[in-house]
């Protein structure tokens, strides 16, 4: 063994088989879990003789609706295991009392809690997002697809890759303890010598990647594509708040990719950027991650408040209230997104001054936050709102985000932020504005748009049934923590002395088992939904009385999403085109120019993972290996200029045909 | 603006308007006060008057966005109830999409609040400044002329904290104490990782950073026994680091520093660097002595007599550095960060494939107890901990063991 070591070490780096935890009982369960889950979707997928049709379709499509709905499956799929995290804490902590360690020791419950903070944000949030913005922002400006449709392709897939990293630790070598931001000097090469910090690390990197380039994408969409007549100020306002927040990521992102890579240096060369001893300073690093993190913030909440206003304002039945001062909103917010970040640190002794500003700067952006409430409200007044699922959501956002921004705005107050920082007071706020805000938001926003994605709306009982047990489990499970808060009980905590807290996280845990069944009505819903699609088809493409111009062509929409290039005269274009009687043309079709699928994204993002995992297990001849064929692939396929198509004026007919039947029949 | 905290006719009204937060906070959780009859809000009942400032702040600055959050939740609910589809007596009016004095109303309002809350916060933030000393020692008495404070420099180490007294020359482990009513002045550093130095009944936390030096000011204000924790996740022996902390009677605080004089050893070298290495859950432990100059040796990141402190080097710079062989020697004598590696011993935050620990946790990380069996059967059928943990501290719970 001690012979062949160097070889061994050339081939597979620090690998070796005892890396792989079959010993741990959960780890097995899980193991087998997943193992017999993916072999019944590979079963599946064989059986319908599916393979095909997914490489073609799905895998190397272009379009941008089924990137969309790929990165909203991605993101549902990852939410299921960061849920699980969640449950293995809560349980945990509601039994490691006293004598009781529990089931989870430190160092595992460390890793824990690391990929639930991580993987919800990066890989559950971050892709809902994401893919809502991709499904309707192109729909919403009468675009054909995003400007680069290739790249976008190629985000999604390395948003998959990084995504996969993590997954991957879960069975072989282990996951990071430093927790979700990996602040150093704990996740520094001296304190984390292991191979957590690294997938931590690489899954971002390759992730990251993804998320600035989808970002460039979609402002090139908003800036350049949109339909003749929309301006600016015409805009659908989730696009303006798609916009902003792609502002943001193209800010923020290179940030986490420059702290992350000077993080990776410290870690493989031995740099001494935010070590303790020759120079180094970690707080350079809480600086630079927090310059991106707070933009984080806001690039999951501001498309959420996008999805809020289109849907207020379609089941009022009524324009949106105070449109200008929305826009001005979202626009102040993304300014003022990068003048807070200190906020996340008032306790590291900044002095009264800097402290006063930045908390100042953090209470200022809950103006703007809270004019768009007040907007939302006054939308409602004097509508006529139809309370369907999406517009339900809409009422359980507003009282439970106003609530998480009372908090927010508390814990911006620097002397009430030094006895609750840290504290579960600070976990139960940020839970309560990203759940309440951006969770509910996205499950608005998938109700809202599945019957135009698919053709068929959601099953209504299951809907209410996730609704309900969603935002009762969200109070069950987080009030407790606010009260423990107060109790200056500190997070990340995996064993506690004091048994009168016990009753307080046993709550919590029954809140999280509430969530849990709201999580399985929505897998029943898209089940029974499927079954009864009949039933739910909506022929008309318009099923909730739309008002922008995703709900004028049909559900799902062709390929080329609209036959003619619609002209728009109204920030409301669709609702003004039907209430002056448009009508339909129905002929006069010209071919229409389309980009051609590709392969070139995927394999891309395959060869980035092998390169990320190869850099984690310092396989050093597989990453150079890797990382050639990156660069090879990527220019052999600026070569490939069979990249477009027509699609002929005939089948444009023909399709346009069976939609004016539909119509007919709706 | 009622309650600011600077001018002492005003904190009157503060502490009032405190003491009624206090009294209304169970009517506030009704439903739950059955649970509450074991519970300690220490955050709102504080025995220490900067944490009594800072509950009141967190009161004011809650009471003035109740100001307007109620309100918003009423007529959201309202309006949402009024304007449903079914009530056809509602007016609908589908155009109606602007108002000036609307508008002027939904951006004044919210600003009036912030203007309101960034004055209180300008105030609280200056005042309550953890590096500023203390004026006054609780709302009516200020600070007698005279008054030394009370010095203790707090170390954060993997995972316990040292406290060392330079006015009586004694150090304690996890075992802090302060006369009542002395103002204390904290100076705060790390060993290593980053954490919090937190006691919610005194004051707020500040971080306690390897190679810097924080400060935060306080004053315990009653006789008791409270908790004290790090409050930043600092790696595996994290949930066990905490710390009692004693308010004495100036004759109780005397009896303290002679039982620790009597009872402690001696803070060596020797006896620092072996505490210095991680270890989980330590016992109260106190030192009739500590070796000279430690804290310095602390924040110079020199610990060991053969190592260069910081302060050493930035005079050197100063100079104009060093350069050649000499410059080397100085490097080599500068690392700090891979000191517990050099002996062989494993990082705070260490996982499986550079520390020999299993991996996803067969084995504890160095310096943690051992666990009882976690339904893992590695962990059963491990015979001696010998090679885990320095400490000699009894297990935390092998009573399941033994059944």
């Amino acid at each position: 063994m001690f012979a062949n070591l160097d070889l061994q070490q050339l081939l597979v780096g620090r690998f070796t088989i005892e890396q792989i935890p079959y010993h741990e009982p959960i780890l097995q369960g899980t193991f087998a879990g997943v193992a017999v889950v993916g072999l019944a979707v590979l079963g599946v997928i064989t059986y319908y003789r599916f393979w095909g049709p997914m490489w073609r379709d799905w895998i190397t499509s272009i379009d941008h609706k089924k990137i969309g709905i790929m990165y909203c499956i991605f993101a549902g799929v990852m939410l299921l295991r960061g849920f699980a995290d969640a449950i293995l804490m809560r349980s945990q902590q509601a039994v490691a009392f006293g004598d009781q360690q529990g089931f989870l020791p430190p160092h595992h419950y460390d890793q824990i809690f690391t990929a639930h903070g991580m993987i919800m944000i990066f890989f559950v949030a971050m892709p809902f997002v994401t893919g809502l913005m991709n499904f309707a922002v192109p729909l919403q400006i009468g675009a054909r697809d995003v400007a680069f449709p290739f790249l976008n392709n190629f985000s999604f897939w390395m948003t998959v890759a990084g995504g996969m990293l993590v997954m991957v630790s879960l069975f072989v070598g282990e996951f990071s303890r430093a927790t979700w931001l990996a602040y150093p000097p704990l996740s520094g090469a001296a304190m984390s010598p292991g191979v957590g910090v690294d997938y931590y690390i690489w899954a971002l990197q390759i992730a990251g990647i993804g998320t600035l380039l989808s970002g460039i994408n979609l402002i090139a969409t908003i800036v350049k594509m949109r339909a003749p007549g929309m301006t600016m100020m015409k805009l659908p306002i989730f696009v303006w708040s798609s916009l902003c927040t792609n502002i943001l990521i193209v800010a923020a992102f290179p940030i986490l990719t420059a702290v992350l890579a000077m993080l990776s240096l410290d870690r493989y060369i031995g740099t001494h950027f935010f070590t303790n001893d020759l120079g180094g300073n970690a707080m350079l690093y809480f600086n630079l991650i927090w310059i991106w993190g707070h933009p984080e913030v806001y690039i999951l909440i501001l498309p959420a408040f996008g999805v809020f206003s289109e849907i207020t304002s379609t089941f009022c039945g009524k324009r949106l209230f105070g449109y200008t001062s929305m826009v001005y909103a979202l626009v102040v917010i993304t300014i003022l997104a990068y003048l807070v970040w200190l906020h996340h640190f008032f306790t590291m002794g900044s002095g009264a001054d800097v402290n006063s500003f930045f908390g100042i700067t953090t209470m200022i952006i809950s103006i703007p936050t809270g004019a768009k409430i007040f907007n939302w409200m006054f939308t409602m007044y004097r509508g006529r709102i139809r309370f369907e699922v999406p517009m339900m959501w809409v009422v359980a956002f507003i009282v439970t985000f106003v609530i998480g921004g009372m908090t927010g705005v508390l814990l911006a107050v620097p002397p009430a932020d030094f006895v609750l920082h840290n504290s579960l007071f600070l976990i139960a706020h940020f839970h309560n504005v990203i759940i309440g805000g951006v969770l509910f938001g996205m499950f608005a926003g998938v109700t809202f748009w599945f019957p135009k994605a698919f053709g068929f709306k959601l099953d209504d009982f299951w809907g209410k049934v996730a609704l309900g047990f969603w935002v009762t489990g969200f109070y069950v499970a987080f009030m407790p923590l606010y009260v423990l808060g107060l109790m200056g009980v500190t997070r990340r905590m995996q064993h506690f002395d004091d048994p009168s807290l016990q009753i307080w996280f046993v709550i919590a845990a029954i809140g999280a088992a509430l969530i849990a069944c709201g999580i399985a009505s929505q897998i029943i819903m898209f089940v029974v939904s499927i079954r009864n699609r009949d039933k739910l088809r909506d022929l008309s493409g318009d099923p909730w009385g739309g008002r922008t111009l995703e709900w004028s062509t049909s559900s799902p929409p062709p390929d080329y999403n609209f036959a003619f290039t619609p002209v728009v005269h109204d920030s409301d274009a669709w609702w003004d085109m039907k209430n002056r009687g448009f009508d339909r043309p129905l002929k006069g079709y010209k071919p229409i120019h389309m980009p051609k699928n590709t392969a070139t994204g995927a394999i891309l993002a395959g060869l980035n993972f092998a390169f990320g995992l190869a850099m984690v297990w310092y396989v050093w001849w597989l990453a150079a290996l890797t990382f050639v064929a990156i660069f090879v692939v990527a220019i052999a396929h600026t070569f490939n200029y069979n990249r477009d198509y027509y699609i002929p004026a005939d089948v444009v007919s023909r399709t346009e045909g069976q939609r004016t039947r539909e119509l007919e029949m709706a | 603006m009622t309650s600011t905290t600077h001018r002492p006719d005003r904190t009157d009204t503060a502490t009032r308007r405190g003491d009624r937060g206090r009294r209304l906070l169970p009517l506030l959780t009704l439903p739950l006060l059955t649970l509450l009859g074991g519970c300690n809000f220490v955050v709102m009942q504080p025995a220490g008057y900067v944490a009594e400032q800072q509950r009141n702040l967190v009161l004011a600055a809650t009471g003035l966005m109740l100001l307007i959050i109620v309100p918003v939740i009423a007529f959201t609910l309202i309006f949402a109830w009024r304007y449903r589809a079914t009530n056809e007596d509602a007016v609908y009016d589908p155009e109606w999409h602007h108002s000036t004095q609307l508008e002027v109303l939904i951006w004044t309002a919210p600003l009036m609040i912030i203007i309101a809350l960034g004055a209180l916060t300008w105030i609280g933030t200056h005042t309550l400044d953890p590096f500023r000393p203390l004026s006054k020692i609780d709302t009516k008495r200020d600070v007698p002329a005279g008054t030394v404070p009370l010095e203790v420099e707090a170390v954060a180490m993997d995972w316990k904290w040292l406290f060392l007294y330079p006015q009586y020359g004694i150090a304690t482990v996890n075992e802090l104490a302060a006369p009542v009513d002395r103002p204390i002045r904290f100076k705060i550093t790390a060993t290593d990782v980053m954490n919090t130095f937190y006691v919610p009944t005194l004051a707020g936390m500040v971080y306690a950073m390897p190679g810097m030096q924080t400060q935060l000011h306080a004053v315990i204000n009653r006789e008791g026994a409270w908790e004290g924790r790090s409050a930043h996740y600092s790696g595996a022996g994290f949930s066990n680091m905490f710390f009692k902390f004693h308010g004495l009677a100036n004759d109780k605080f005397d009896q303290w520093i002679a039982k620790a004089k009597a009872e402690g050893g001696e803070l060596t070298q020797e006896a620092y660097l072996k505490l210095e290495e991680p270890s989980e859950a330590e016992p109260a432990r106190f030192y009739k002595s500590y070796m000279k100059g430690l804290y310095d040796r602390i924040i110079g990141m020199c610990p060991r007599p053969d190592q260069m402190c910081v302060g050493e080097m930035v005079k050197i710079d100063a100079q104009g550095g060093a350069s050649g062989a000499e410059a080397e020697e100085n490097y080599k004598r500068l690392r700090y960060d891979n000191r517990l590696a050099e002996r062989g011993i494993e990082g705070p935050g260490a996982t499986s494939p550079a520390s020999e620990t299993g991996p996803h946790g067969q084995t504890q990380p160095q310096g943690m107890k051992p666990r009882p069996d976690m339904g893992n059967p590695d962990v059963r059928s491990q015979k001696a901990p010998d090679s885990q943990g320095q400490s000699e501290g009894e297990q935390i719970a092998p009573k399941q063991l033994n059944q």
